[in-house]
């Protein structure tokens, strides 16, 4: 953890990891979990049933209508099926898979690149990409950024993936502009890593190595020169981000006809140490924490993601999922608390924000459980949610979380609303 | 491998994953929270800490000169000022919050604003004010609109005339320079009065005053730390002393005869405690960049013109807590946040 320095006049500065480590295979897991969102109508889903034989590469999908499904990362017999809800209360079904070892390939997919390719198969690779908004009629898509930064601070996955597998980037790169139809495609990655970018096709920009400079916000702020306004989404803009790792796989997957069914992550102890290990998606965390031998003991912590943004869970069971570029144990010892402390107004968090919130004026309606205010007048949707207001509060109030916290109980109450309509 | 028809409970978190082929006994109890999981260490006890630390030499210099009484009223202040905060966490069925260092801090600040005679009734009184009126019964620390020892200390004043009389207060003391209170000469007798005092002999503390406010090298190098390590907000102390530097210089052009010079306001009564240690308090004094260099500057600009034109012999009090009615007016100033939907009626 990094500290306040000597001199607190000078803002802190967190600079991302850029030494990705080489990367360790992990050997096929015995079960692996993979969650898959719930069908649009709520119903149980109809992907698969216990005892059924899939193969690797198979598509369970939610309803034989549904746009929810995950891929199959192992063969093997479905073993359990159970309704799970997420952090933010998403309905998801965890389907256990108890995998025999020999990969059987299910050969569904066509190599055909089109939209549909993408949608049907592509959503559930590593990096969570996501098609949905170049189907979208109402949004325009003119510019795709590959993301060869991290999304959080230790973290090195992606950077990896650009520093050793550009060419499959590079394929990559050729199936998306094939698949959406998109020609501007942007790279964005660290300095040192220009070189390997550039023979991948795409144009390439430099990202600042300072966190939160690698966040998609911040790179369409920084390099893109657009700024996403507090009531659109990037997609408004008409920009798609996707993960450098998410590219490399659909590249991967284009040349060797095999859907992507691994994941490259950032494993990192509680002595700070970083290794990064490929391994099936859906395996369970015991699994990869054996294989670092990192032990984790009551009370500490385990974060999906990186220290600034992750998701601390509640247990080794859960699944590694497309999305989870890292794994942080945190002993009990290092792990920040909060307190119910009021703000005395230092102004640290305002210093700091990257967005220029006044987050001290924030802090106060969304204590104070004034969502609207708080986003109407002290820019709440401006946020990035970057967790630097957190990290330097002196009172260490949990600011972050109330933000986070706000925009859930908006959303709700904007679905409560349209509901009504 | 029986994971037949079990009925789902609600307390199973892992439904599937049978109990029996975990294997590996009880589960662990791992901590959930919300991210950030870094913190940069900060705390408001450390920060209070140091600002006492930043304190010292001061203190220590008015101790040396003016001896027990001085010790007498900066620890009876100290120590009253954490008794009224507890007796209100207690009263008002708070947490304790004397740890945070806050109370401290807000009695050392009152004691070092006090002559070293003042009585122990004042004190008790002052330290009251201070943690009672100026910062408890608005819900305490990060609550507080007003400064409280100078709420405090303004209260005081006007009460008690007397015994901030520091001419009067202090007649029985012969510290080897010239023991009447700069101010009040100048207040009294114009400038041509003040010319026995050179600013560097009021900057090294060879002034009649306030047990911890006259060693303006002390307060000085206590606040450069505070300024350097982040616990003191520079913008508002510098902009103060540049306000109270540039107004009263432009008093002295106007008028020599009249009006005293830049250097003489800086050095002499609360201008250094006050740039240093009083004006940037965290709740009463604004966040943004701008606000606060108008904030000290109006601060600087309001002490000049009350030690000039107004009837108070020293302004630092008045001002600074004038300046703090208008802190969340000039507040509203600052930078358009990234990404904000400007709307036009």
């Amino acid at each position: 953890m990094i500290k306040r320095s000597f001199l607190g006049l000078v803002k802190p500065r967190l600079e991302y990891n850029s030494a990705p480590d080489p990367v360790q295979d992990l050997p096929v897991p015995n079960t692996v979990t993979l969650l898959l969102k719930a069908a649009q109508n709520g119903a149980a889903s109809t992907a698969c049933k216990v005892g059924d034989a899939v193969k690797t590469g198979q598509r369970l999908a939610a309803s034989s209508d549904s746009a929810e499904y995950v891929i199959s990362s192992v063969t093997g017999t479905v073993s359990a099926m159970a309704p799970y809800v997420d952090a933010y209360g998403q309905k998801r079904t965890a389907i256990t898979i108890q995998a025999t070892g020999k990969d059987e390939w299910d050969d569904v997919f066509d190599k055909a690149p089109t939209l549909d390719t993408a949608l049907k198969f592509f959503e559930y690779a590593p990096g969570d990409p996501s098609f949905r908004a170049f189907a979208d009629p109402e949004k325009s898509i003119r510019t795709i950024v590959v993301n060869g930064m991290e999304q959080d601070l230790l973290l090195t996955a992606n950077q990896y993936v650009v520093h050793n597998e550009a060419s499959d980037i590079k394929r990559g790169v050729e199936a998306l502009k094939k698949m959406t139809r998109v020609d501007r495609i942007l790279m964005t990655v660290s300095e040192n890593l220009v070189q390997q970018a550039s023979t991948t096709g795409a144009e390439v920009k430099t990202v600042p190595s300072a966190y939160p400079g690698g966040l998609p916000h911040m790179i369409m702020k920084d390099v893109v020169g657009q700024v996403v306004s507090a009531d659109e989404t990037l997609a408004d803009t008409g920009a798609v981000f996707l993960s450098a790792q998410a590219v490399a796989a659909i590249g991967a997957a284009f040349n060797t006809g095999k859907l992507p069914i691994t994941k490259v992550l950032t494993v990192v102890g509680k002595d700070g140490s970083t290794r990064n290990v490929r391994t099936r998606i859906g395996t369970p965390l015991r699994d990869v924490l054996k294989a670092c031998n990192i032990s984790v003991n009551d009370r500490d912590r385990l974060i999906l993601g990186g220290p600034m943004r992750g998701a601390a869970t509640y247990s080794e069971d859960l699944p590694v999922e497309p999305g989870t570029d890292g794994i942080v144990v945190q002993d009990d010892a290092d792990s920040a608390q909060t307190t119910d402390y009021p703000c005395i107004n230092c102004g640290e968090c305002v210093r700091i924000c990257p967005v220029k919130i006044p987050v001290n004026m924030l802090v106060r309606f969304l204590e104070a459980r004034l969502y609207e205010d708080a986003a109407a007048i002290y820019d709440l949707h401006c946020c990035v949610e970057c967790g630097l207001c957190s990290y330097v509060c002196v009172s260490r109030i949990p600011i972050f979380q109330y933000i986070k916290l706000g925009k859930y109980e908006l959303s709700l109450m904007e679905t409560a609303e349209a509901a009504n309509e | 491998m029986s994971s037949a028809k079990k009925p789902v409970v609600p307390h199973d978190l892992f439904p599937w994953k049978p109990a029996k082929q975990a294997g590996m006994g009880p589960s662990k109890r791992l901590v959930v929270a919300h991210a950030p999981y870094w913190h940069d260490g900060s705390k408001i006890s450390t920060k209070n800490y140091h600002i006492m630390l930043a304190a010292l030499p001061a203190v220590l210099m008015g101790i040396s000169q003016y001896g027990a009484p001085a010790l007498g009223v900066i620890a009876f202040s100290m120590a009253c000022a954490i008794i009224w905060e507890l007796v209100m966490n207690l009263a008002m069925g708070k947490p304790f919050s004397v740890g945070d260092g806050s109370a401290a801090v807000t009695g050392l600040l009152l004691g070092m604003l006090m002559p070293a005679t003042a009585p122990w009734w004042l004190v008790a009184l002052g330290t009251f004010l201070a943690i009672v009126v100026g910062k408890q019964i608005f819900g305490g620390i990060g609550f507080n609109p007003l400064n409280p020892p100078l709420l405090a200390l303004a209260m005081l004043v006007i009460s008690f005339k007397d015994i901030f009389d520091f001419n009067n207060a202090l007649r029985h003391y012969d510290l080897g320079f010239v023991m009447t209170y700069p101010l009040a000469d100048l207040k009294a007798f114009g400038p041509a009065a003040i010319e026995k005092f050179s600013p560097g002999g009021l900057f090294m503390g060879k002034q009649a005053g306030a047990v911890g406010s006259t060693f303006g090298l002390g307060l000085t190098v206590g606040g450069l730390y505070l300024l350097l390590r982040g616990y003191m907000r520079w913008e508002i102390s510098l902009s103060f002393l540049a306000g109270v530097f540039v107004t009263a210089w432009l008093f002295n052009l106007a008028d020599p005869a009249k009006y005293a010079g830049p250097m003489f306001h800086l050095f002499a009564g609360y201008t250094l405690i006050a740039a240093f240690f009083l004006v940037a308090e965290d709740s009463s004094s604004p966040a943004n960049f701008i606000p606060m260099l108008i904030f000290g500057a109006l601060a600087g600009l309001m002490t000049v013109l009350i030690r000039n034109v107004g009837a108070y012999v020293d302004g630092v009090p008045f001002s600074i807590l004038l300046i703090n009615l208008a802190n969340p007016l000039l507040d509203k100033i600052r930078p358009k946040a990234i990404g904000k939907v400007v709307e036009n009626a």
